[in-house]
């Protein structure tokens, strides 16, 4: 029986987020080595239940739903009760989340209500025995860890993009649970969520990011970066710290030790010599194309591949080959 | 007001790491330490919202080794009132046993705020701070990149993907917190000289069993070496051949 796992479908505004399905495709992989079941639990205003088929094509065998007004937004306490509540419910080897920015506040708080120390941020996990063994990065990505987890259950959060969502149908069987204790309670309350650019890619989800560094020598110039990110389709676009500490672009497009840390099939540095804060932020993306004036630039040594010569120049070029090459 | 502040010694990191013998850690020789990046944003954010009330406490706590001492030091000399050293050599990779540990020290110790830095910068877990916060029964947010207290009362905001939302919360209450909220001030002379004279207690840190370890350390895979295409837009071509043919991402 204490071989089911549970996994945290993260949703946001009524619908689910990409992580909610790379929860429950891990959480899959460990189930069918513990020989258990997967089972989902999505939280939502009134209506989020009509999310939860997508979950059982995800391969999840119980999609448990929680509706509560409260939870139109995250509500970390009621939340954080209400996971750690099914996971001994219902027998749970393994508990897994997603380290975004909502599961680095809610994965610590369920592992600490169950009393276990946090597997965080792993980009790899299996099950080993009495144990749970996960890869994670340190010292800013220089170093990966192994680490080894001897707690029952096994709280973990998988860093967002290292679990690529697999379809695994099952026709999963959904249930609706009332909330532990009264959500409306919680002492921390959400009291706005300010929306972004909602048509934009975030950083976290394109397969493609394009990103700009101070190479491009002026604010105005960073449109080059965006023709080539909407060449792409299916890209977003990214900045060094430079050049948002410049007010180019907001801090939120910051990629680096000290901003977002991503991973995307194809990344396109442009300008960007390769400062090892910024590598700290994009070292792990599968290919690396670098654009920069200067070949010594360290950005060279992590690119799969390089043009040197004028951005200015380069780029337009490579907008215009992109847009023959999609057919467009 | 009367804040603590949990801080961790950690490595510079812009250096080449090696794997120590054991193949459990980094290799320490030469390495420079320092206050890890948040939690000298968190210090700097105490010591502001003490500054600004004109009256109040900053308590540093640090676990792990004698050295810790100096990261205490250096944050009594940035104005922090006294400090607490939890001694643990080494530092356990258990963010429980951390946590209890230091929930130990903070019970009853009549904090309206404790703040942790969102993570450290090494060991990357971020967890420590809301599993204190669980320990000790508090509200909590993670990852604050503004934060504000009045009237027995906190606001703070937390950057999402693509988006932010507004928090609110009575004290007391933990914070952990983001690179935006302050950054941090370099300690004065003067500071530097009134700390060697701030009390700092050392006690031995009550971290229980420890059930998470890290089995090995590793340097990630070498990225292949790469190519320089050529220069300029003569190059582009092939780049997209690459991309399509080799690469498959276009």
């Amino acid at each position: 029986m204490a071989n089911n796992v549970l996994a945290f479908a993260e949703s946001r505004g009524g619908d689910l987020r990409k992580v909610a399905y790379e929860a429950v495709t891990v959480a899959r992989a460990l189930a069918d080595a513990a020989g258990g079941e997967v089972h989902a639990v999505i939280a939502g205003a009134a209506g989020v239940a009509a999310k939860a088929d997508a979950l059982g094509r995800f391969g999840a065998d119980v999609v448990t739903v929680v509706e509560h007004p409260t939870f139109a937004d995250y509500n970390p306490e009621a939340l954080a009760a209400f996971l750690a509540d099914r996971a001994k419910a219902a027998g749970c080897r393994a508990v897994a989340l997603v380290a975004s920015a909502q599961g680095k506040d809610l994965a610590p708080r369920v592992a600490g209500k169950l009393g276990v120390p946090l597997a965080a941020d792993l980009t790899t996990v299996r099950l080993d025995g009495d144990n749970v063994m996960g890869t994670h990065p340190v010292n800013t990505g220089k170093v990966i860890a192994t680490v080894t987890l001897a707690a029952n259950p096994a709280v973990v959060s998988m860093r967002p993009g290292a679990v690529t969502p697999a379809e695994n149908q099952r026709s999963a069987r959904v249930e609706t649970a009332a909330p532990v204790g009264d959500p409306a309670s919680s002492r921390v309350k959400v009291t706005q969520t300010i929306a972004g650019n909602t048509a934009k890619l975030d950083l976290g989800d394109a397969p493609v990011i394009v990103s700009g560094g101070r190479g491009l020598k002026a604010a105005e110039n960073f449109k080059l970066v965006e023709d080539l990110a909407a060449a792409f389709g299916n890209a977003a676009v990214g900045a060094t710290r430079a050049v948002t500490d410049d007010g180019w672009r907001p801090h939120s497009d910051q990629i680096g030790q000290t901003g977002r840390q991503v991973s995307p099939n194809l990344y396109v540095a442009v300008g960007i010599s390769g400062a090892i804060q910024h590598l700290a932020g994009m070292r792990t993306s599968k290919t690396i194309v670098a654009i920069n004036k200067d070949p010594e630039a360290p950005i060279f040594k992590v690119a799969d591949y390089g043009i040197v010569g004028d951005v200015l120049e380069i780029v337009p070029a490579l907008t215009a080959a992109v847009k023959a090459a999609k057919g467009h | 007001m009367k804040i603590a502040v949990c801080i961790k010694r950690v490595p510079e990191m812009d250096v080449r790491f090696k794997i120590a013998p054991s193949g459990k850690g980094v290799d320490e020789t030469g390495l420079k330490w320092d206050i890890s990046d948040f939690d000298g944003y968190a210090v700097e954010a105490a010591l502001q919202m003490t500054e600004k009330l004109g009256s109040g406490e900053v308590v540093v706590l640090s676990l792990g080794p004698d050295a810790a001492q100096e990261t205490l030091r250096k944050a009594l000399s940035m104005g922090a009132t006294r400090a607490v050293h939890l001694k643990a050599d080494p530092i356990p990779f258990d963010n429980f046993a951390i946590a209890r540990a230091l929930a130990g020290e903070l019970q009853g110790g009549g904090y309206d705020l404790i703040l942790f830095g969102k993570m450290s910068i090494d060991s990357s877990n971020g967890a420590v701070g809301p599993i204190t916060a669980e320990l000790l029964n508090l509200p909590c947010v993670a990852a604050a990149s503004k934060l504000e207290v009045a009237n027995g009362k906190g606001t703070a905001r937390r950057e999402l993907e693509g988006a932010a939302e507004l928090l609110e919360f009575p004290l007391p209450a933990v914070v952990s917190i983001d690179e935006g909220v302050a950054r941090p001030r370099y300690p004065s002379l003067k500071g530097i000289m009134a700390a060697k004279k701030k009390p700092l207690e050392v006690k031995p840190a009550q971290l229980g069993d420890v059930r998470m370890t890290v089995s090995t350390m590793a340097l990630p895979p070498e990225r292949p070496p790469g190519r320089i295409l050529g220069e300029g837009v003569a190059a582009v071509p092939e780049l997209v051949r690459l991309l399509q043919t080799e690469a498959k991402v276009l």
